[in-house]
């Protein structure tokens, strides 16, 4: 696939007028989390969380900052930040984790062998539509139901996470942080110089250079 | 952690933790860092009004009573923020700002609350709210006699209308000279914002179809007010804005309230109100800075909106009220209505970049005008919208199942993605509801259970405005559209008005039929939700019950 918004990067915005201090602190500490880095999981459900983020938002393997997504979720997960609601067929967020990732590998082991994070990204995507479709073969999952727990928690747990990253940001076009500056030129095809330029087709060089002196 | 370059302003404390409004002073909402004095009263005080809730209905309630004379303390269970400093351009961070303790949902059609109709902050939700400033249509409030549904409130729209007037003025709505819908009213204070594009796509495609639309009425500056900026069109206005362009309840009506004497508690959780043998209310039970703690008050107003105004009359459950406060008629909790929220979307050739400007700068009120060619009650007014990115691959992927490869590149179409959404009336029923849970919160108190299911009436509703809106976007020229079939938002009607005992919580004073020093003020007390937002009805209403109390008062009737 192209790449649609060659060498944006909201990043470089970081010291102009589009970010305020509480913004920079804010941004900074979630750059800074470390891949691996985890309170509330346990060394068992670790590698099984981090492959399903693997494949809910497979990053490219070369990206210079990849988004963090298994740490802040269990970040989310250690701090019991809840999101104001829950289906009656749900347990509490922390215990629908646990309890659905123990469930997916159960499903691995149940319907290819092996744990989920051993199998290839097809066999792991299987497992996952599987959940997606409500259809479970493994009693892991309890009363707990396989399509609302997919839905409801794993998607929006993951999503919320990627898509809070810079990394997403720029990969979407995303303006990112915009405050105090915002934005001028708000019509049709119009950006502002600190906004991503879109490669046309054939263009891209062109895009490139715009996204260069983004700031 | 090490020091960062270019990072210089720490916060001077954490209000998520310590409450700012004590020792009698508050939080300067316009200045970092700063101070403004504040009134405070002591709980053996047997203060005029203790408020529970800050927000639409609680905060301009606190500043008119004030106002007029009244000791007034209000509570609310949010921090006191100040914006400048404390608010980040990031949806995570700024989910601090909502109501994210735990609600159990069910029902055919269960709700989402928090984010984006529950709000954690003194000046309750308007510090999140999309700022749409509308009035009712005045037939609403004859529903029943008027229209042949729902419920007719025992309010005049006559009066109404100046009610409205007067929050329009408080808030300085920006918006067009002249109205398409409705009774002439006068023009709004400020001139109505530049377009963005996703609003232009709204207006092509009602051209196209021969309908009107309008620049939609916003709560935020098109220039300068007192200490507050016009709008930068940053686009965040939904998780708070940053530069005070937003004329919240936070930055209207509480520093009012201040300066009038009114007395305003964060991180005040109240868990229960009180009352003597003769069964009038004595004050409420809060919890503040690790402990429980009791104001006397000679009037309680409960405003905590649609789903904690009812969970706090029902935990108040007592000997003498063993179903609740203000419950004889049964309807506490009862006749809980969303507004549907239901879009649909597509992609246009040209770029959008609808992350800018606010999220619905134009809008069509047409079907809450227009009776006829409608297969069902009620009405609706679609929007253009602006999501930001948490918020777009959720509904991709609540709404569509997307994840993986397919998700990532459905996002990547993000800059040319344009939506129409609807705010749509629901119809009453008594079977969705706020109820309490056997679970316990922090405080040990029972939490809410809300249970929601649509009618045929809600669904036929919502079916023609995804037909409507289809053909609308498809003659501004969007390709690939599809439907959000599944979400609402704003909450009302858990402790409606009307002029009988029997069949309503509250008079039109907002005053509960069972104790007549208890009220209730804020979108609980809707008998019909209407198309529109209902901030600025809200507001309207807390107006007006300050001046029914005043009257009251001077009379020797509170």
């Amino acid at each position: 696939m192209r790449e649609r918004y060659p060498g944006y990067d909201v990043l470089a915005k970081r010291d102009t007028p589009s970010w305020n201090d509480q913004t920079r602190r804010a941004i900074d500490a979630r750059m800074a989390i470390p891949l691996a880095a985890r309170r509330f999981f346990s060394d068992d459900e670790w590698p099984t969380v981090q492959a399903i983020c693997g494949r809910i938002v497979p990053q490219p393997r070369d990206r210079a900052r990849p988004a963090p997504v298994a740490a802040m979720i269990d970040a989310k997960l250690a701090a019991d930040d809840r999101d104001g609601y829950r289906h009656a067929s749900m347990p509490p967020q922390r215990e629908a984790w646990r309890r659905g990732v123990r469930a997916i590998d159960a499903e691995a082991q149940a319907r290819l062998g092996a744990r989920f994070h051993a199998l290839a990204p097809d066999a792991q995507d299987e497992v996952l539509k599987a959940a997606q479709r409500g259809e479970a073969r493994s009693d892991a999952w309890g009363d707990m139901p396989p399509a609302e727990f997919f839905r409801a928690r794993l998607l929006h747990d993951v999503l919320g996470a990627y898509y809070a990253h810079p990394s997403a940001w720029s990969e979407i076009g995303f303006g990112g942080p915009a405050s105090p500056r915002g934005y001028v030129r708000m019509n049709f095809d119009r950006r502002d110089p600190w906004e991503a330029a879109e490669a046309l087709p054939g263009r891209e060089a062109d895009a490139r250079r715009d996204n260069a002196s983004v700031r | 952690m090490k020091p960062t370059p270019g990072v210089t302003m720490l916060p001077s404390d954490n209000p998520l933790t310590t409450p700012r409004a004590t020792n009698g002073r508050a939080p300067d909402v316009f200045r970092p860092g700063a101070w403004t004095p504040m009134r405070c009263w002591s709980d053996d005080d047997e203060v005029d009004f203790a408020i529970v809730g800050t927000g639409a209905g609680g905060g301009a309630l606190a500043c008119k009573l004030a106002e007029y004379g009244f000791s007034v303390v209000a509570f609310d269970a949010g921090p006191y923020w100040r914006p400048l400093e404390d608010f980040v351009s990031d949806e995570r961070e700024q989910s601090k700002l909502y109501w994210t303790d735990e609600r159990i949902v069910d029902g055919d059609n269960p709700l989402r609350p928090g984010s984006n109709n529950c709000g954690k902050s003194v000046g309750g939700s308007t510090v999140h709210f999309a700022m749409v400033s509308l009035r009712f249509r005045p037939e609403w409030f004859k529903a029943r006699t008027t229209l042949g549904y729902g419920a007719d409130w025992p309010l005049d729209w006559r009066e109404m209308w100046t009610y409205y007037r007067e929050v329009e003025e408080t808030l300085t709505i920006s918006g067009p000279v002249t109205y398409p819908w409705g009774p002439k009213r006068p023009r709004y204070p400020y001139r109505p914002h530049e377009l963005n594009a996703a609003a232009l796509v709204l207006a092509e495609g009602a051209e196209a179809l021969g309908i009107p639309w309008s620049a939609t009425p916003l709560a935020t500056l098109s220039a300068p007010r007192g200490l507050s900026p016009p709008c930068v069109y940053r686009g965040m206005c939904v998780i708070g804005c940053s530069t005070n362009a937003k004329q919240s309840v936070l930055l209207t009506w509480l520093p009012r309230a201040l300066k009038a004497g009114a007395e305003i508690r964060d991180l005040a959780m109240v868990g229960r109100i009180e009352h003597d043998g003769r069964g009038l209310a004595t004050g409420v039970r809060y919890h503040r800075e690790g402990r429980w703690r009791f104001q006397r008050a000679r009037n309680v107003v409960v405003a905590g909106y649609a789903i904690e105004t009812p969970r706090l009359l029902l935990n108040s459950a007592s000997a003498k009220f063993p179903d609740g406060l203000a419950n004889s008629s049964g309807l506490v909790g009862k006749n809980l209505m969303v507004q549907a929220n239901q879009a649909v979307w597509g992609l246009m050739e040209r770029e959008i970049r609808a992350y800018k400007g606010p999220p619905s700068l134009a809008l069509t009120e047409h079907w809450n005008y227009k009776d006829d060619g409608k297969d069902f009650f009620g009405g609706y007014a679609y929007m253009s919208q602006g999501p930001l990115p948490v918020a777009w691959s959720s509904v991709l992927a609540g709404q569509r199942g997307l994840w993986g490869q397919g998700l990532l590149d459905a996002m990547q179409d993000y800059n040319h993605q344009v939506g129409l959404k609807i705010v749509g009336e629901c119809m009453a029923q008594e079977r969705n509801r706020v109820t309490l849970a056997d679970e316990t919160d922090r405080y040990g108190l029972k939490i809410p259970r809300v249970t929601y299911s649509y009618c045929d009436n809600d669904r036929r509703l919502i079916a023609h405005s995804l037909a409507f809106m289809r053909v609308a976007l498809e003659a501004a020229g969007a390709r690939d559209i599809w439907d959000e079939t599944d979400d609402t938002c704003h909450l009302n009607g858990t402790a409606r008005m009307g002029d009988d005992p029997r069949t309503s919580v509250v008079d039109a004073d907002c005053r509960a039929w069972d104790m007549r020093n208890l009220w209730v003020c804020d979108g609980s007390v809707f008998p019909t939700v209407g198309g529109v937002n209902p901030s600025l009805t809200i507001q309207a209403i807390a107006c007006r019950t300050a001046d029914r109390i005043k009257t009251l008062a001077r009379r020797g009737e509170l």
